[in-house]
Parts: structure tokens; sequence; C-alpha cells
């Protein structure tokens, strides 16, 4: 269960509980700040999108504007409606941040991946992984916690005990196992190119000088484009952000399920938002990015590791904030068509190529053959998908089913 | 690009030049000339205050919030020129729409409007601004109370409107001064013709044009006015006042 990390495989001394702690704290700390620079970050970079200026006034460049923020919240009203169902209602926020903090334990955010290193450091003596935890479960505890995180949501719909918040939580729920499927399924995609499911397992597979000396061993290549942009678009869609983001919709439900919440109820909402950009792109650059994995050059190779990474991550934020400020809201029909008509089917096909692919490597099959049947086999599922498709849409027009 | 052009279109918009928001508390847009603002009671250049006590303020105002009470002069001491004066003027700001009605009905230019429209008081009783405040100090300026926010040159054109055409709304004496001096000011010249505008063609509120002062425009020596005027008695305040 504790997994991987030699840390924990020895004598557990005061030493390793120690080194344990020292990392809850710096985990939790690294995603608050983050969190908060993300939220500036965000704002920042959507005004410079839109021609406006942004927070400007609290510290240097506005940087504080989050924490002025988070600190008014504290001291606002704190209002529970009369026919909400108070316990729901008080642990919805919590269940929404708590699976938020526990997403990033898997994390690896550092190490020294260079020259064949397996990313392991020395802290006061002893070996360890610069991530708070490595189980063997490793990227299904993300699934999972992202999976908790959706009760929070729907909970707090439901618990309002108001119309718009509920419609917005429907929403949500359909939203979120819609598209955890093609999540998984890219998921899978990963696991079955890196052939572990730790995500220390993963960005060590992903390390090395790659092909031709420069090429990056990366995911993004091994496991082919596609689910990469599977896992790109559903985590947009399983992080509420837009264009995906029916699920608050201010325009239409007042912001859906928070729109009960006020106080720092309400900011919990928020932070966890935000905390999940920051740890869906630390996901994605884990997945396929190879993670901390990067040359070092001047200096301790671990640093090297975090610097790497947090210049990944970075870049997928901004990614993500582009998308949100070029992109408008999809429709409800949109979401659900690009959902389980393209994504589900895409990944699942991408998924048994991959698969054959890999048999036929280790069973030495003729892989012209084995490329010609994937090929046909691909084709023909895509065809009868399609001719699927336009037959019940024809149907639905005859109003023969509804 | 097919579908990802739009997200160049996007990125083309980063950047600092194409930003306009001017940083507001620092600094102010500019703002036209005829902009309505806090009100002034002016003064003549002698001194003495224009306001009459007329009420015709009050009657106009559709907020309701001048409350004007004339009383007639003392005789050792007047405060007006003329039988009457505004014994209590107050203008609540809590109601007023700054509409300027009340400027074009004042029959003595006694009432104008300033630029200065950014005051935010604290209390109800500093909402209603009173004869103590509204009245310009000795230089002709607007008092400046420690709530409002004053910039450069918003204190300055505080009767934009009487000087954007010929008084009578005849054309053909577009330019012609038809008002009385200022405190402070003398008589205040008239917004560049039309016909200049019309030239350089601009909109009106971004011709800005600060001629005050007595050397330009001495009273009784109007810079336009066309020979064929000058037996109409263009200058003289009774005619126009019989003409209306």
């Amino acid at each position: 269960m504790l997994g991987g990390d030699p840390l924990l495989s020895g004598h557990i001394d005061l030493a390793v509980v120690l080194i344990v702690v020292l990392k809850v704290v710096a985990v939790f700390a690294f995603l608050l700040v983050a969190t908060m620079l993300m939220i500036w970050f965000e704002r920042k970079v959507v005004s410079d999108f839109q021609n406006r200026v942004g927070p400007n006034t609290a510290g240097p460049f506005g940087i504080l504007q989050t924490l002025a923020d988070g600190i008014k919240f504290f001291f606002k009203e704190d209002l529970i409606p009369d026919r909400a169902e108070r316990r729901v209602f008080i642990l919805a926020p919590l269940l929404t941040v708590v699976p938020a903090f526990l997403l990033f334990t898997i994390v690896p955010f550092g190490g020294d991946f260079s020259n064949g290193h397996d990313g392991s450091v020395e802290i006061f003596g002893h070996t360890t992984y610069l991530q708070l935890a490595d189980p063997a479960i490793g990227i299904l505890f993300a699934l999972a916690m992202s999976s908790i995180a959706v009760y929070g949501v729907m909970l707090a719909g439901w618990s309002s005990g108001s119309k718009y918040p509920l419609i917005g939580s429907v929403r949500a729920s359909a939203q979120m196992v819609s598209y955890e499927a093609a999540l998984g399924l890219s998921v899978c995609a990963v696991v079955l190119t890196t052939g572990t499911l730790s995500t220390h397992g993963i960005v060590v597979a992903q390390a090395g000088s790659g092909w031709g000396g420069f090429i990056p061993h990366w995911n993004l290549i091994a496991a082919g484009f596609v689910p990469f942009v599977v896992f790109l678009l559903a985590s947009q869609a399983e992080l509420n952000r837009p264009p995906f983001d029916l699920v608050e919709a201010e325009q239409e439900l007042v912001g859906s399920y928070h729109t009960e919440y006020s106080s720092i109820r309400f900011a919990l909402f928020f932070v966890a938002e935000f905390m999940n950009s920051v740890t869906m792109a630390a996901i994605i650059v884990t997945l396929f990015l190879g993670g901390p994995a990067g040359p070092a050059l001047i200096g301790p190779g671990w640093l090297w590791g975090i610097i790497w990474f947090l210049l990944k991550m970075t870049a997928f934020l901004f990614l993500f904030v582009w998308v949100r400020s070029s992109l408008p809201r999809v429709r409800y029909d949109q979401l659900m068509d690009l959902g389980w008509k393209v994504l589900i089917p895409l990944s699942l096909g991408w998924l048994l190529l991959l698969a054959t692919f890999w048999v036929a490597r280790d069973q030495h099959w003729n892989g012209f053959v084995t490329v010609a049947i994937g090929a046909v086999v691909g084709l023909t599922g895509y065809g009868l998908l399609k001719a699927a498709i336009s037959t019940s849409r024809a149907r639905r027009l005859e109003g023969v089913v509804d | 690009m097919g579908y990802l052009g739009g997200f160049l279109v996007s990125l083309r918009q980063i950047g600092r030049k194409q930003r306009v928001t001017p940083q507001y508390p620092k600094e102010k847009a500019p703002k036209p000339i005829r902009v309505h603002g806090r009100h002034v009671l002016n003064r003549y250049e002698d001194g003495m205050e224009k306001c009459i006590g007329c009420e015709l303020c009050a009657g106009v105002c559709p907020a309701k919030c001048i409350f004007v009470r004339g009383a007639d002069n003392p005789i050792d001491d007047p405060v007006s020129p003329g039988e009457r004066f505004g014994y209590i003027y107050e203008i609540n700001y809590l109601r007023c729409i700054h509409c300027d009605l009340c400027v074009e009905a004042c029959p003595t230019e006694a009432i104008t409007e300033s630029k200065m429209f950014e005051f935010s008081f604290t209390n109800r009783a500093d909402a209603i601004y009173t004869k103590a405040e509204l009245v310009v100090d000795d230089d002709g300026m607007p008092q400046k109370m420690p709530w409002e926010d004053w910039r450069e040159g918003e204190d300055l054109p505080t009767s934009a409107w009487m000087r954007a055409t010929s008084p009578s709304g005849s054309a053909a004496f577009e330019g012609v001064v038809g008002w009385s001096g200022e405190l402070g000011y003398g008589i205040r010249a008239p917004e560049a013709a039309q016909d200049i505008k019309d030239a350089v063609n601009t909109p009106l509120d971004m011709i800005d044009e600060h001629g005050h002062g007595h050397e330009d425009h001495a009273p009784g020596t109007p810079e336009h006015v066309s020979p064929s005027h000058d037996d109409h008695g263009a200058q003289d305040d009774d005619e126009w006042g019989g003409d209306r």
C-alpha cells in the first residue's frame, strides 16, 4: 500500500516520520501558494487576452489579490438557506476541497531523473522520492479522488434546496460521469505504454535521453498523440472549465451549485476549482510529458526536476487559460455528443490498437499485417459508429424515438 | 487554420499597447467639455452673488433636489445686485441627477456645473450642499470639500452650456457673448464657432477652448459680431431679455 518509496520500505524511525511530515507540509504549502498564484495568473492572463489590466493594486502586479480576497471571504456573513439540508450543505464544500488536496499527493514534483537516475533524493541520510506518496495503485488514486469530488458538487447542489443549484448538480454529475470514461480510457493507454500504475514508475519510464538523443521519451509520443488530446479535452470537462463550464454557466444557472453558498464555504469551492486546475496540469505533465524528468544543466539534479516540473505545469496552465479566453461555452447536447460519440469511441479504439501493437510486438507477429488488420478494424468501427449515429438522428427526426 | 484559428485571434490580443484602460484613481480619462458635474453658485466680478432667489431652478428640477428661499437684500450690505438674493440655497446630491436643467433655467447664470462628479460623502448631512459650500470662493473657484476628488482643469469651465451657441439660439448670433462676467474669469469666451467645428470635423465635445479672461473679450466688444447685427444692440443684455 505504501508503495515504492524507498523511504518507507526499511526501518521506520523518527527521522522518517519527520521527513514525511515535512513533505506533507511542503506539498500543502505548495498547493495553497500555487492555487493562490493560479487564481492571480488566470485573472491576469485573461485580462491580457481581453485588453484589460486585471488585478494590479494588491502587491506588485496585484499578486496578493487572491490573499486579500481570501481574507475578505473569512469576514463575510456565512448564510445557510432555510430550506437547505444543513449537514450535507456544510459537508459538501469539504467533499470538494479535500479530494483536491489529496489529488496532488501522488504527483512527483521533483527529483533527479537525468542520466539514468531514478528520481530519488537524499534527505537526512534517507533515500526518498520527491512526492508525498507512491502507492501501487498510483494513477487510479487520482481517478478515484476526482470521482469523489463530483459528490461535493452534486451534494452541494442538492442540499441547497434551490432549483438552479439542483439543475447545475444534475448537469455536473452527468458531465463528470461521461467524461470520466474518456479520461480513464486515455489513462489506460498510458498505463499500457509504461506498464505501471505508479506515477513514479510512469515518470521513470519517460525519463532518459529519448529517441535519437533529443526527442524525449514522453508518453505524448510513445502512446500516440490521441490519448493526450483526449485526456486534455476530458480534463477540461472534468474541471468544469470553459468551454465545458455548463455546470456553473453563470448566465443560465447563476453559478449553479455554489449559488446558495457564501463566505468561506464559497471560497472553498473556488479554491478547490483552481486547485484542481493546478493538479490536473500536474497530472497531465506526469502522464504525458515526463513530469519532473529533464536534463540537469547546472547545479543539483533534484532542483532541475522541480524546475522542469514547474515549467511544464505553467505551460499547461497557460494553455487552460488560453482555451478559456478563446472558446465560447458549448451547448449541452454538443457536450454530450463530444463525450459519448467522439472521445469515448476514439480513446477506446486507440486503446485497442495500442494493445494490439504491444501484443504483436511481444508475439513477433507480422508487423505489416497487424497494421493492415488494425486499420481495417478501426475504419470498420468508425463506419459502423457513424452509421449508427446517422440512423439514430434520422429516426429521431422522424419522431420514432425520442 | 480551421478549428484552431480562433486561438490565434485571442492570442493576438495580448500586449500592453492594446489596452485602453485608464488607471482610474491615479489618472482620470479626459472629460468632455460639457460634462455635468457638481454645481457651483457664481458671483459677479465685483464679488456680488448672482443668485436672486427666484426659485426657477427649484421649480424646473425633475429630481426635486434643490431648495431655495429668497429674501430682500439688506440695504446696508447687499448680497446681490438688485432687490432679492438667495437666502437659502441647498442641493441634495442624493437626489440630483445632473441633468443641468437648473443651469438652463437660471436667468442670471448664477448656477452652473463644474466637471467634477467624483464625490463620495459618507453621511447624509454631507450630501446636502448649502450655500456655504456651493458659492465660489474669492478667486471664483469652486470650494473643494475633503471628500471631493478635484483634478487639474475640472474647476475651470464651469458653464460650458452657455458658451455653446448664441444665447438666443439664433444662428445669426453665433459666437456672440450674451452673459455677464464671473468672478475670477471676467466674461467667458464663447465656444468655437460652428463652421470651424465643421471644418475640422471634430465632435463638439472634443474641441477644447479655455478662452477666458478679460483681455480677449472685454465687455461690449464681442468678436464675431457682423456689422448687420450691430444696430440690434447685440451686446445689450436688456435687449436680449426682451427678445426672449
